[in-house]
């Protein structure tokens, strides 16, 4: 018995190993189907086993049993979900298949196969998906993936235009194929008269659920405008609205054996009730959200879990009442998320996001995936005509061209033909579409014929578009914009613009978003996040930006544990997830990350790596991470080989300076209360381990720990004999091998020195001193023309810099 | 303000002819239709009672202003000079409406027709804009404490950021430029602040002429203006 288990799992790879090697020719089909399929989804034959073993066993207990009914379905289902899964592994062992082919073709491809495996052995698909799987299970999570991970700002930008394809799209779509088929089902000669304008309708409903999920990465990959991207991305997102509505709605009519004029209008009203209604429900449930993520800190295991029930309860309370539960579930994590990630701690965001991708990747994997095995395991009604010319109609009403010619002119950055181009393109058709065809009620004639055309429609579209796209985008050139352009000085003059923006707007007295962005950010900060954050922080974008940055980049330094950083909502994708996650990364107690998160978070590494990585242009930016620890350490070492050089000559020469000198008029001007008094608190915080309040409001909560994991700093090899006179030699050579991977790290890196460290200390010297600039404004002019006297300023500030650092051996032994 | 509104328009209506004259001009020069000209012009009148100038405190004491971060550098773009594109340096004590539409017209947006030199020229001008908003001191070099003070008052309104935070910031956002245009700097350079080279380096990958613009209206809205005009 227990080889039926063994078996099963033996099949799984086989069909594993089968379908990862595509390239393989297909006449191993036979032989390695004939084996094994017949048990992976073998029909259930309860009698047969435990029957001989009561024979052997009579009536004694039996020392083993088997009861497979009872496990059957989840157990059927772990298999598909393995399989899939194994199939996507399979993608990536040549990676370039997936640069070039989405990964919907590949799964559907997948599918096909086994499909046509499970066909030539007579063998039934499972019927797991039903309608209530589909719409209960399958769904949510695909339509909480991009609503969770929709790019608020551009949204919002955009919203008119994303609503306008959104919904009067979706409707210009699928009412202009339907009645265009309805006319095609006159001419007799195809011989469709049976089929009925409500049933053509709601065909056209179903296909005009666009799904552009490869398309979407692709348009991340060529970074195309984010205008573009973002109608696409909407589009997709609430046209699955729409489309369930209008499907809901023709489900319903299609069965009505008359319809009067009147029900039109109250299905239109219906409409309303709906989407508004859906999104009435998710507003409320997103804020329920917030509120109570307010509380969970203390039960962080849990915090995720909060996020998932309430979308979900918000899917399912609208399914209640029959409203649009996409909407519902789309309008909640649009509205928790910005609380939420405030609220949340750091891990369990990560794991939030992470979960989210997952089951929506799951979902969408199965339907995929079933959709190549049921294209191939059911029987079709292939009637040419109609197949045909759905085709055509689904091209042709795409209508973006006459869509846009309406809204251009309200739009200020207006779409140009290759943006419109774009659009028209990214019309695939996907896994929503199917499901809604799989799941029509039996009781429609022709019900097999649809499947069988919006099978076609999508493996067209997948297949033909799909591939196509990326080399036709970068064909026609579409305006681009860079979204990579994560530096302190664009996010400053983003803000920048954006405010003078608003109050040129102000001034001319001619509002738009801005305005009332304005008016959301003051709302939201006077009484929305007082009632739904916990830890009421105001935060500028730019501190967010800032604190990401240092944060990433501290975590960088130590061991690309990058994946655990997402502090603010950006456009990830799975695509770019992806990509992140293929990166070495090394693994360290999760005690050992929180502490260096608080270090090095509290200690501004970003900003001052990125002055070494930015040096060299073609440098990746991870290229000299560890090199900012090691100015500290050079610098502290150097400092302990020269004891008693503190009082003058410590500040070296290679002392860089940034429009102010080493802000020592500063300090000397305002100097006898508060540098003392601060300097004397950093040397004490850094000694020992004084919780010091922390420029960063939030990073500061477990600052207490914040030295502890200096000793991590033994992952870069020390450089003990570092010796003052070859230190510009090495410098140079350090700029000249600054394209040097960096993943050789330690050993390499220790020979750096540390062209940038002086400024750090001036940094920190000053913010901490020279907390009168604004005041201080003509001292300061003065001092621009004084030359950079080293004094004795910054000294001390060096002194307590390196004391833990010099320490550090006595921490060895706890590791 | 409200009880001049109706005058303005009046004075207006009876002038007609000569401004038609004086629109045309300013079309060629600004950019704008004579129909947002007009509009523009409505708003000019408003804000300054009618007169042929407007000062600062007119222009600082427009209310929904008030809670702008930037309002200063926004008014005193007003009146720079250099944002008339004039070659002349310092800042005047009033402008006249030519000045208000110039200032305006950096905001223009890019049509579907404007060519890719034009919306390099564009951008330009934008970041001209920008950068004269920093550089107060008009030298063409944006120190430290330039950067620092409008950092700071960018951040001024959001909440209690800490000085220092602020601070940190600009020098952060500094040494970002400064590595990014002087990546081999001698050891005793001395980064005097950004040039406006090294200001379009640092910003040259964001998409300002698709951000930084106005939908400027065709038509009147006669709404929003009573609104504007009571608040």
């Amino acid at each position: 018995m227990d080889s039926s288990i063994t078996r099963r799992t033996g099949v799984l790879l086989i069909i594993f190993t089968f379908s990862s090697l595509l390239r393989d020719s297909r006449g191993d089909v036979p032989t390695i189907q004939t084996g094994g399929i017949v048990t992976i989804l073998p029909p259930v034959n309860p009698d047969n086993a435990p029957q001989a073993y009561t024979d052997a066993v009579q009536e004694k207990m039996p020392v083993f049993t088997m009861n497979y009914q009872r496990i059957q379905i989840p157990f059927e289902i772990t298999l598909w979900v393995l399989l899939a899964s194994f199939a996507k592994i399979g993608f990536h062992v040549y990676h370039k298949i997936t640069i070039w082919v989405p990964e919907s073709c590949l799964l559907i491809s997948i599918g096909l196969i086994v499909g046509g495996i499970m066909y030539s052995v007579h063998e039934e698909p499972p019927a797991v998906l039903s309608r209530n799987v589909f719409f209960l299970y399958m769904l949510p999570p695909i339509v909480l993936d991009s609503g969770y991970f929709m790019p608020t700002r551009p949204f919002f930008e955009n919203i008119g235009t994303v609503l306008w394809f959104a919904v009067v799209g979706t409707l210009w779509n699928s009412i202009g194929i339907g009645i265009s088929l309805f006319a095609i089902c006159q001419i007799e000669a195809f011989g469709l008269q049976d089929i009925n304008l409500q049933e053509n309708l709601l065909f056209a409903t179903i296909i005009s659920a666009v799904d552009p999920v490869a398309v979407l990465s692709v348009f991340e990959d060529t970074s195309v405008n984010e205008q573009l991207y973002i109608v696409v991305f909407g589009e997709c997102l609430f046209n699955d609205a729409v489309t369930v509505v209008m499907y809901n709605l023709f489900n319903f009519v299609a069965l009505m054996p008359e319809v009067e004029p009147v029900d039109v209008f109250l299905g239109v009203g219906r409409v309303f009730v709906v989407g508004l209604g859906g999104m009435g429900f998710g507003v409320l449930f997103g804020f329920v959200a917030a509120f109570t993520t307010r509380f969970t800190f203390k039960v962080q295991e849990i915090e995720p879990l909060f996020i998932f029930m309430y979308s979900y309860l918000a899917y399912l309370v609208a399914e209640l009442f029959n409203i649009s539960s996409i909407m519902a579930i789309v309008t909640c994590a649009l509205t928790m998320k910005y609380y939420v990630e405030e609220n949340v701690s750091q891990h369990s965001c990560t794991t939030i996001r992470r979960v989210v991708k997952l089951l929506s990747s799951i979902s969408e994997t199965l339907i995929f995936f079933f959709l190549g095995v049921v294209t191939i395991t059911t029987d079709h009604e292939w009637n040419w005509s109609y197949i045909l010319f759905t085709l055509l109609f689904a091209f042709v009403w795409r209508g973006v061209l006459v869509l846009t010619q309406i809204i251009n002119p309200f739009r200020t950055i207006q779409f140009n033909f290759k943006d419109q181009f774009g659009l028209a393109y990214s019309g695939l058709r996907g896994a929503i579409s199917f499901a809604l065809a799989f799941t029509l009620p039996e009781n429609i004639v022709r019900k097999q014929l649809f499947v069988t055309a919006t099978i076609a429609i999508i493996l067209f579209t997948v297949f033909l578009q799909g591939i196509s796209i990326r080399p036709l985008i970068e064909f026609i050139n579409v305006r681009r914009t860079n979204r990579n352009l994560d530096t302190i000085n664009v996010e400053i003059h983003c803000r920048l613009m954006e405010h003078t923006v608003a109050g040129i707007e102000d001034l001319c007295g001619q509002w738009s978003h801005f305005y009332w962005k304005d008016k959301f950010m003051k709302f939201n900060h006077k009484i929305l996040r007082k009632i739904l954050i916990r830890d009421n922080r105001a935060e500028s974008s730019i501190v967010a930006l800032y604190k990401r940055l240092e944060l990433q980049n501290a975590m960088e330094i130590l061991g690309n544990v990058s994946e655990d950083i997402s502090t603010t909502p950006s456009i990830v994708s799975l695509y770019e997830e992806k990509k992140s996650s293929a990166k070495p990364k090394k693994t360290f107690l999760a005690t050992d990350v929180k502490n260096m998160h608080d270090m090095l978070s509290k200690n501004m590494y970003k900003i001052r790596q990125r002055t070494v990585s930015y040096t060299n242009k073609h440098a990746l930016p991870n290229d000299s991470h560890s090199r900012e620890i090691l100015m500290r350490r050079h610098t502290s070492i150097r400092c302990s080989l020269r004891p008693g050089s503190f009082q003058s000559s410590v500040v070296p020469k290679s002392h860089k300076y940034f429009s102010l000198p080493a802000g020592k008029s500063l300090d000397v001007k305002f100097p006898p209360g508060g540098k003392s008094c601060t300097d004397d608190l950093e040397t004490m915080s850094e000694v020992v381990y004084h919780p010091r309040p922390s420029r960063f409001g939030r990073l500061s909560r477990s600052s207490s720990r914040a030295m502890m994991p200096l000793r991590r700093l033994n992952t870069l090899t020390e450089a003990p004999s570092v010796n003052m006179l070859d230190e510009r030699t090495r410098e140079e050579r350090s700029k000249s091998g600054r394209g040097t991977s960096r993943k050789n790290s330690s050993s390499s890196d220790s020979h750096i020195a540390a062209p940038h460290r002086p400024f750090h200390s001036y940094v920190e010297n000053d913010s901490s001193s020279a907390y009168n600039i604004r005041s201080g404004h003509r001292e300061v002019e003065e001092e621009q023309q004084q030359p950079p006297p080293p004094t004795r300023a910054v000294t001390p500030r060096n002194n307590a810099a390196q004391n833990p650092l010099l320490r550090r051996p006595q921490w060895n032994p706890k590791k | 303000m409200r009880p001049d509104a109706p005058r303005g328009t009046a004075a207006m209506g009876a002038s007609q002819t000569r401004n038609e004259h004086k629109y045309h001009d300013l079309a060629d020069k600004s950019g704008f239709s004579l129909e947002q000209i007009e509009n523009l012009y409505k708003r000019f009148q408003q804000l300054s009672d009618n007169e042929e100038t407007i000062s600062r405190e007119q222009l600082d004491s427009i209310p929904s202003l008030a809670n702008n971060p930037i309002k200063k550098q926004i008014v005193e773009a007003f009146f720079d000079k250099r944002n008339q594109h004039h070659n002349e340096v310092g800042s005047c004590g009033e402008i006249g409406f030519e000045q208000f539409l110039m200032v305006m017209s950096h905001f223009r947006p890019p049509s579907l027709k404007t060519t890719e030199e034009e919306k390099e020229t564009m951008r330009k001008v934008k970041l001209r804009f920008l950068f004269n908003m920093h550089d107060t001191d008009n030298d063409g070099i944006i120190t430290l404490v330039e950067y620092r003070k409008v950092v700071e008052e960018l951040l001024s309104k959001s909440g209690n950021i800490e000085q220092e935070a602020a601070k940190a910031i600009a020098d952060a956002a500094m040494l970002e430029v400064a590595s990014t245009n002087v990546p081999h700097m001698a050891p005793d350079d001395f980064y005097e602040g950004i040039t406006f080279e090294h200001f379009e380096q640092i910003l040259k990958g964001l998409e300002m002429e698709s951000r930084m613009h106005i939908r400027f209206l065709d038509v009147d809205t006669p709404t929003l203006r009573c609104g504007k005009s009571t608040s």
